[in-house]
């Protein structure tokens, strides 16, 4: 399986991830449709959140233009940094499909994350961008002054991204055991909506909550870093090496139970 | 008549239980996900206690209401919404050919098991709010205390169903039925005053949410409304749960002539 040559791979995996930026820019209806949503979903968290601020100033350590960004921002990155979409992998599994995924030459883990950086990569240049303008046309929004800040949370983003599509690879792994996947992707979903700082911010937790989440869990990973990196919340360094050390703790685990999926497989059938 | 449909549904629950750790696990956490809504809410307002101008437990009966509305709509007809997946897959055609109707048989085939853990516990909130809010009771306040979470529920049934009509025109428009099922439900758990601009108006009353759960709230509460809808309007949530029925059957027919299947 490990014949073709290392020096192509990153080609491949190029390749792979232009055919996902490729096969997402044909799902036009659905790319408006999901915008939409994400902007209706911006305007109502948004007053919600405001709505908090006015009585006491600020909230949670942000001021009322800093909580605007977070939330229109927030649901600009719920499409890139994709956290809802059930994994195609798991119905592949279930159906026998993955068989064809498993004859090609590149590894499994490293195909399904290229595919998403392509997917990712679209939903950026349409799905970001769609509430972001909206929220700074309808509400006062916080830009930050210092370019670097920007730079620091593009990192961010990627880094999100890759821990997410990760720990949505693991969700699908768990197909090879359990055939019916929806269990197991919805608590990922429950988890994920509540516990990234989608819902809330997280620092309205009580500090001995929100400090277990960010050590204990990848979910602040998602969502509240790079969320904080851009609105100048906290330490961005120390965020961003967060999201390092989550994502090398998710791509380990999804290394071993990868390999311990693909030793259990049985193709059904012909 | 209801025979077929009682088949249909009876082997969905068989087949939806066959993977039985896959099955109490959606059920646990299906049920979970109603308290998470919730838990939105109260973390919102462990930050200070008043949210728009209403205290804790008013706020508790605008949530309880639409507590039990969405995920009684949700049981009986929130799978509706995989009308999309028939349309595209042509599979909708094998629906019309049947002597059954279409909209029976889609919410019989694709009924949720799991989706009932959700209503005990909405129901389980609205009971509490009841008991802990500051209700005016009087014969009205009575009849309305059964009629708000009924005429909730018709109202998310009527908002699912033309939701999912869209799919008719849009096959790829599922998500834009989110906004309007999901999000729905999220903004009718706030009270309106937390909302304003075009946004409040538009959803609010031009689509008529602040009828789901905070205009019945305030008629039990004994509150007029601070944003100045007339006190009479807090009653007509079953009128305005009736016409948007009335609109969903409307949109629902206009959609099935409208259906050319895929061909495929």
């Amino acid at each position: 399986m490990s014949d073709t040559s290392t020096s192509g791979l990153p080609r491949i995996l190029a390749v792979v991830a232009a055919a996902g930026f490729r096969r997402h820019s044909t799902y036009r209806q659905a790319t408006i449709a999901g915008a939409f949503t994400n902007t209706m979903f911006g305007f109502m968290r948004c007053y919600i959140m405001l709505s908090v601020v006015d009585v006491t100033g600020q909230a949670g350590g942000y001021d009322r233009a800093q909580l605007a960004t977070f939330v229109w921002v927030g649901q600009g990155l719920l499409a890139v940094v994709n956290f809802w979409t059930p994994p195609e992998l798991a119905e592949r599994v279930r159906s026998g499909d993955v068989v064809a995924d498993l004859l090609r030459p590149v590894d499994l883990m490293a195909m399904v994350l290229a595919t998403d950086l392509g997917r990712a990569g679209y939903a950026l240049i349409t799905r970001f961008v769609v509430p972001v303008v909206v929220g700074m046309l309808a509400f006062d929004l916080f830009l930050p002054a210092d370019p670097l800040t920007y730079a620091a949370f593009a990192v961010s983003v990627l880094l999100a991204v890759l821990i997410s599509a990760t720990c949505l690879h693991l969700v699908a792994l768990t197909a090879f055991w359990l055939m019916d996947v929806r269990g197991v992707t919805m608590v990922w979903a429950l988890l994920s909506g509540a516990a990234s700082g989608l819902y809330f911010p997280l620092t309205l937790l009580p500090d001995w909550l929100a400090t277990l989440l960010w050590v204990g869990t990848p979910f602040p990973s998602l969502m509240q870093a790079p969320l904080d990196v851009l609105v100048g919340r906290g330490s961005a360094a120390l965020m961003v090496a967060g999201q390092v050390a989550w994502l090398a703790v998710v791509v380990a685990l999804a290394r071993v139970v990868q390999r311990r999926a693909l030793n259990r497989l049985v193709i059904q059938g012909g | 008549m209801v025979e077929p449909y009682l088949r249909l549904l009876v082997a969905q629950v068989r087949g939806q239980t066959q993977y039985r750790a896959s099955f109490v696990v959606e059920l646990v956490f299906s049920t979970l996900m109603t308290a998470l809504d919730v838990v939105t809410v109260f973390v919102i307002f462990s930050v200070n206690d008043r949210l728009g101008g209403f205290g804790g437990t008013e706020v508790l009966m605008i949530v309880g209401i639409a507590a039990f509305g969405f995920p009684a709509a949700d049981l009986v007809v929130g799978n509706v919404e995989r009308l999309r997946v028939y349309v595209r897959t042509g599979l909708l055609d094998a629906v019309l050919v049947r002597p059954l109707s279409a909209l029976g048989q889609l919410v019989a085939m694709d009924f949720s098991v799991r989706r009932a853990g959700r209503v005990v516990q909405g129901t389980a909130l609205y009971v509490v709010a009841l008991v802990v809010a500051p209700v005016v009771w009087s014969p009205g306040a009575v009849v309305l205390v059964v009629l708000a979470p009924l005429s909730a529920t018709v109202f998310f049934g009527a908002i699912f169903v033309v939701g999912a009509t869209v799919a008719f025109w849009w096959i790829e428009s599922g998500e834009i039925a989110n906004a309007f099922t999901y999000g729905g439900r999220d903004f009718t758990s706030y009270p309106m005053t937390v909302f304003s601009g075009l946004f409040r108006r538009v959803f609010a009353y031009g689509l008529g949410f602040a009828f789901v759960a905070y205009l019945p709230a305030l008629a039990l509460l004994g509150r007029s409304d601070p944003i100045g809808a007339p006190d009479w309007l807090r009653w007509c949530s079953p009128l305005v749960a009736l016409f948007a029925a009335g609109v969903a059957a409307l949109f629902w027919r206009t959609g099935i002539r409208h259906y050319r299947s895929t061909g495929s």
